[in-house]
């Protein structure tokens, strides 16, 4: 019988089996950042334990710095002490460290992959649910708790149990103004928050092949949304050449070694899969959240759902409680809402093509008088790169705010806070309760209908139909 | 039978929501510490107290009967959302010794054994009928780990399901990082054997 994708890289990773369900997996690389890991360093300095492979390491600042600069003190004394405790651990245990002024600092989920470090069939780990963005490169990279950060650090393994296999296969093509964050937003709607809950999802199929790094980035990334517990795409040429010439990407003779073995990885054909998702890639509309729960999403042009339609009374409940929360009525039109702020970045779309879908909705365009903007880019390298293509001045001659590159108002741990009862479309990951601010609502949508809400200052209006973003 | 009969006893409180995630169990704010301790105050934060930091009368917590709970039974996908571990520890900081659901979040379900804190899986149905109980007054609960199940004041017996790998980090008191330090030969000879079939995986030196 043949093997699945994940199989290969689990079997290829296993060290010892410790017991009937779980095996110690060998971990290849693993990214820390200030919020997760003091601990787990205090934890191996009271056990007396020591990093056993600092180099197959790298630190990063990004969830708690300010994005206004680059001081160490920029988002307050709080802060300060976690950026300055990861200092300090990275200097006495000898692991790289991205610091704040570096010139490839960003958000640890956009400098993996851009410094080549994220490689096919690596075992990648992080604590912070989207280490699943990596999974774009057919990697498997998963979150995990500050007890397992202390854990690889020790030993660079990790216990680990198999996860069933999942395939979601999107053929076709996606209409104009479609992105990849709007393909991730249908699948979670169709597949629900808990429904990847014991899965490593497989995507594939023509709408993911035709994607380019950043967006497949884009769709693993939210994977942790509907509970698997990592998204991966087989590696293919659109892989190996993202990669070449990527400063931590092998070279030279390696290169070739790299790629023959590269190639290998991926699902046989007559891989059994748990469970198997068709989607029609043309039936893809702009997707908005109208909840709370990345899975309570629909087509930018839809009406708010009426809590009375849902089946059961659990989901009656919760529908009802959403709404509430997010002061929709049931049956009106998003487009009729006013915005109040607009958050394009995150780990989910702070790239380059994010940047450009953005920019070229917003290019002559003004953002609306009573709304607020920003544009936070993944990292300096990203918005080095967006400076040199005139990306920078089309926001900042429309209105909005150009940031230095962090997590910001993705999870509001810095002063980029949505206020209360304030609506905010943004391109992060989750529009949990409170997750930008206290009682502040959030309405996840692609860079293209942030940045239309931005400039029409109302929620989404389609970009589809007004014929803005058609790149 | 491990020394005690029970793994836990202690009374139970209900929180019918689905689909709570960790930012609910414990909001970004509180995550700027960098010790382990002080998390059991901000648990449920936004829920548990008004605007002005004064404690919600309507939020369960802050309901007298249901003061000294220690087993908090949960709806569906509990623990969904990011990785922060700091939601088992303000689970258990607060007094919380075991969560019912009917399912849980991977991530969180690995911390809260990492902290041993007891993650109890019952059918969608039991689910319903514990909320039930649980709901109008503190239910007396017995968790008995080894037959996985949660015996009510009335004697009547809820089954649960977990790992057997799991319960047993759940009663043993070896240290999780002391299992993977017995199998230190073989991570020596996995990274000898990688340093020639997967080379570039290997940065022998990585300066920023
Ligand atoms: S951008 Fe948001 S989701 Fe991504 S790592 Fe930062 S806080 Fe987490």
């Amino acid at each position: 019988m043949g093997m699945t994708l994940y199989e290969k890289i689990y079997d290829q990773h296993q060290v010892a089996q410790l017991n009937d369900s779980t095996d110690l997996l060998y971990i290849d690389f693993h990214f820390i950042h200030e919020v997760t890991s003091p601990q787990a360093f205090a934890g191996l300095k009271q056990a007396g334990r020591t990093v056993r492979n600092p180099v197959a390491t790298l630190a990063t600042m990004d969830h708690n710095i300010s994005t206004q600069n680059r001081r160490i003190d920029g988002a307050g004394e709080v802060s300060q002490q976690q950026l300055t405790a990861l200092q300090k651990h990275c200097r006495e245990f000898q692991i790289p460290l991205i610091d704040i002024t570096h010139r490839d600092q960003g958000i640890v989920h956009v400098i993996g992959p851009e410094q080549g470090i994220t490689q096919p069939g690596m075992t990648i780990v992080c604590g912070d649910s989207h280490t699943s963005t990596h999974g774009a490169f057919g990697a498997l990279a998963f979150g995990i708790g500050t007890s397992e950060v202390e854990h690889v650090l020790a030993t660079q393994t990790l216990p680990q149990q198999r996860a069933k296999n999942m395939k979601v296969q999107i053929d076709g093509q996606l209409p104009m103004g479609v992105t990849a964050k709007d393909v991730i937003l249908a699948v979670i709607g169709r597949i629900g928050t808990a429904g990847g809950s014991g899965y490593v999802v497989e995507y594939c199929g023509s709408a993911i092949e035709s994607m380019d790094m950043e967006e497949r980035m884009t769709v693993c990334n939210m994977t942790i949304e509907m509970g698997a517990k990592a998204g991966l795409i087989a590696p293919d040429e659109v892989t190996f050449s993202y990669l070449q010439g990527r400063p931590r990407a092998p070279s030279g003779d390696q290169w070739q070694r790299a790629l023959a073995r590269w190639k290998t990885l991926k699902s046989d054909a007559d891989a059994v899969f748990d469970k198997t998702v068709h989607i029609d890639a043309s039936s893809i509309r702009p997707q908005i959240t109208w909840g709370t729960s990345p899975e309570q999403v629909m087509a930018v042009t839809e009406r708010v759902p009426d809590p009375a339609n849902f089946p059961a009374t659990e989901q009656q409940r919760s529908v009802a409680k959403a709404l509430e929360y997010m002061g929709l009525t049931p049956g009106s039109l998003l487009q009729d809402y006013p915005v109040d702020v607009v958050f394009i970045g995150s780990c989910t779309n702070s790239r380059l093509v994010d940047l450009r879908q953005a920019a070229a909705v917003v290019k002559g365009g003004r953002v609306a008088p009573h709304v607020r903007a920003l544009v936070v880019p993944g990292s300096a390298q990203v918005k080095r790169e967006a400076e040199a293509e005139g990306l920078a001045d089309v926001f900042r001659a429309a209105g909005f705010e150009w940031r230095e590159p962090g997590c910001s108002m993705c999870l509001a741990m810095n002063d980029d806070i949505v206020p209360a009862g304030k609506r905010c479309v943004s391109t992060s990951n989750r529009n949990f309760e409170g997750r930008q601010g206290r009682l502040a609502r959030t309405h996840l949508a692609s860079p293209a209908v942030a940045a239309s809400a931005a400039i029409h200052g109302y929620l989404s209006t389609n970009p589809l139909v007004s014929g803005e973003g058609l790149i | 039978m491990s020394q005690q009969q029970y793994f836990h006893q202690g009374s139970a409180c209900a929180l019918p929501i689905d689909n709570v995630d960790t930012d609910q169990i414990i909001p970004k704010q509180f995550l700027t510490g960098i010790s382990r301790d002080g998390f059991g105050a901000a648990l449920f934060y936004d829920w548990r107290y008004l605007d002005d930091g004064a404690p919600n009368p309507d939020f369960v917590l802050n309901q007298p009967q249901f003061q000294g709970v220690s087993i908090l039974v949960a709806g569906h996908n509990f623990g969904c959302g990011s990785s922060r571990e700091h939601a088992p520890w303000a689970l258990a900081q607060f007094g919380f010794k075991v969560v019912v659901a009917s399912s849980f979040a991977d991530i969180f379900y690995r911390n809260c054994i990492n902290n041993k804190l007891l993650p109890a899986q019952v059918s969608t149905t039991d689910l319903k009928r514990l909320t039930a109980v649980c709901e109008q007054r503190a239910e007396a609960i017995k968790v008995d780990l080894e037959q996985q199940q949660l015996v009510l004041s009335n004697g009547e017996a809820i089954p649960f399901s977990i790992a057997s790998s799991d319960r047993d980090q759940l009663l043993d008191d070896c240290d999780f990082i002391g299992v993977a330090e017995q199998h230190l030969d073989a991570i020596d000879r996995y990274e000898n054997d990688r340093a020639t079939t997967v080379p570039w995986f290997m940065p022998l030196s990585f300066t920023v």
